[in-house]
């Protein structure tokens, strides 16, 4: 089944990306800084206008209400925005089944956001995302500031997890050749404002 | 009362002068800013008095109704300049003006004609000074809160994306923002009410009273004045702020901060 299809994206670096993501699939998506791979997640989620088309199991983003697709395409910034106090106050609904899975302590949810690691908040801002039960998830830089053990949860979350259940696909920013080696199932290139597959 | 001479008024702008002197080494553009502030209120003041002369002497609607409108639009560029961060294609001042106008228009047509009630309704000796006070507190408002929105709009971006990211709407993901804004522009007006009388002397009263009016007639006019102030800068304020928010996003309730250009 067709999950998320890109239909000549065009924006300022971008020239006229085309790309197909099925369900089950995890795409890692790699580039040298600056290439546009956060533009290019940021054009998914519908945040900036841009040429082209993006469709969810053929209906374009253009024809659901922006509210509801940024609810179904599922975008994860490298430095997550944070807009109240405590943390708590940043769930739509609750968050604690995702929690110890990340290697997060539920008191957390309880302490303000100026009190938590770089780390926490990168985990927190995905359960941010995945308690919205999105259909694709967009990860820019997901693990950048975690240790080896909470990189593994994250993986192991996204992987075991989110991807497993039907009608899911995941986009992933990673510099690490190792963790694309580990997780990948498309290997995404961007480079000159072309996307290339390069899935081995 | 004693009437100004020239040399009175050569001699208090002597002290703003002399301020500026001081500051001339350390701060010139502060220095230069008050020069210029000087000369400016000066030949605007005089020429105003001028042309109000002049509409005294010639009392006719078509008259008070053009004097209003070149005020308004005068206050909308004014706001304008003093935005850090401006919208692109004149979108501020458009927004600035259109709120001036319909607040402190729709204000001094209802003391006109409910509590003042000169004859005729228009006549330009209350109208335009009534005008005039309501249409520069209302463009200072409004100045602070659009400089504190499209400010935030920029320093906030992150927050307010990780809203529309939850699934918000554009409308909650700037609500907060927008009531900063709004308290921004109207804190002077409420420090103005709560002040009054006790650690200041309000202007309007000040002037009555040195021009020969009893205390509480002054008083009342004051008071009135104020109500109207504050409601104008309101009024106003909101105005601006709900078109401005709404001009911060597009259809799709994308932040478009693209849609501002700082000031050079």
């Amino acid at each position: 089944m067709q999950t998320l299809r890109l239909r000549g994206l065009r924006r300022l670096g971008l020239k006229g990306i085309d790309a197909t993501l099925e369900a089950g699939q995890l795409a890692c998506l790699k580039g040298r800084s600056g290439s546009g791979k956060t533009l290019l997640l940021r054009a998914i989620a519908d945040l900036d206008p841009i040429e082209g088309t993006v469709h969810l199991d053929g209906q374009d983003s253009s024809s659901m209400p922006p509210t509801e697709w940024r609810r179904r395409v599922a975008y994860v910034p490298a430095e997550p925005g944070w807009w109240a106090e405590r943390v708590k106050d940043h769930f739509a609904s609750d968050p604690s089944d995702w929690l110890s899975p990340l290697n997060l302590d539920p008191d957390l949810l309880r302490s303000n956001v100026d009190e938590l690691s770089s780390g926490e908040r990168q985990r927190l801002a995905l359960v941010r995302a995945l308690v919205q039960h999105p259909d694709i998830l967009l990860l820019d830089e997901p693990t950048a500031n975690l240790d080896n053990d909470n990189t593994a949860a994250v993986e192991s979350v996204v992987q075991g997890r989110f991807l497993t259940a039907p009608g899911r696909a995941v986009v992933w920013v990673s510099h690490d050749d190792n963790q694309v080696q580990r997780i990948a199932t498309r290997v995404w290139v961007l480079a000159g404002g072309q996307l290339e597959d390069r899935t081995p | 009362m004693r009437d100004l001479s020239i040399l009175h008024l050569i001699l208090a702008s002597g002290l703003v002068a002399l301020l500026a002197g001081l500051h001339w080494r350390s701060a010139p553009r502060l220095a230069q800013g008050l020069g210029v502030g000087l000369v400016r209120c000066a030949i605007q003041l005089s020429l105003v008095g001028l042309l109000l002369e002049a509409l005294f002497s010639h009392v006719h609607l078509a008259w008070v109704a053009a004097m209003a409108l070149v005020m308004a639009l005068t206050a909308g560029r004014e706001m304008s300049a003093r935005q850090t961060h401006r919208f692109r294609a004149r979108a501020s001042f458009w927004i600035g003006a259109s709120s001036i106008m319909v607040s402190s228009y729709l204000l001094v047509l209802l003391a006109l004609l409910v509590a003042v009630r000169p004859e005729p309704w228009y006549h330009p000796q209350y109208a335009i000074p009534l005008l005039g006070m309501l249409l520069g507190n209302t463009m200072n408002g409004i100045a602070l809160a659009m400089d504190r929105l499209t400010d935030g709009a920029i320093t906030e971006r992150r927050q307010i994306e990780a809203q529309l990211l939850c699934g918000r709407s554009a409308t909650a993901a700037i609500a907060t923002l927008r009531s900063k804004a709004v308290s921004s522009a109207l804190t002077p007006a409420i420090n103005g009410m709560a002040a009054a009388g006790l650690v200041s002397l309000p202007g309007m009263m000040t002037g009555q009273i040195l021009a020969g009016s009893a205390p509480m007639p002054a008083v009342r006019y004051q008071i009135f004045i104020l109500m109207l102030i504050t409601a104008g800068t309101g009024f106003g304020t909101y105005l601006a702020v709900q078109m401005a928010a709404r001009r911060l996003f597009d259809g799709r309730m994308r932040l478009r901060v693209d849609r501002l250009a700082a000031l050079e």
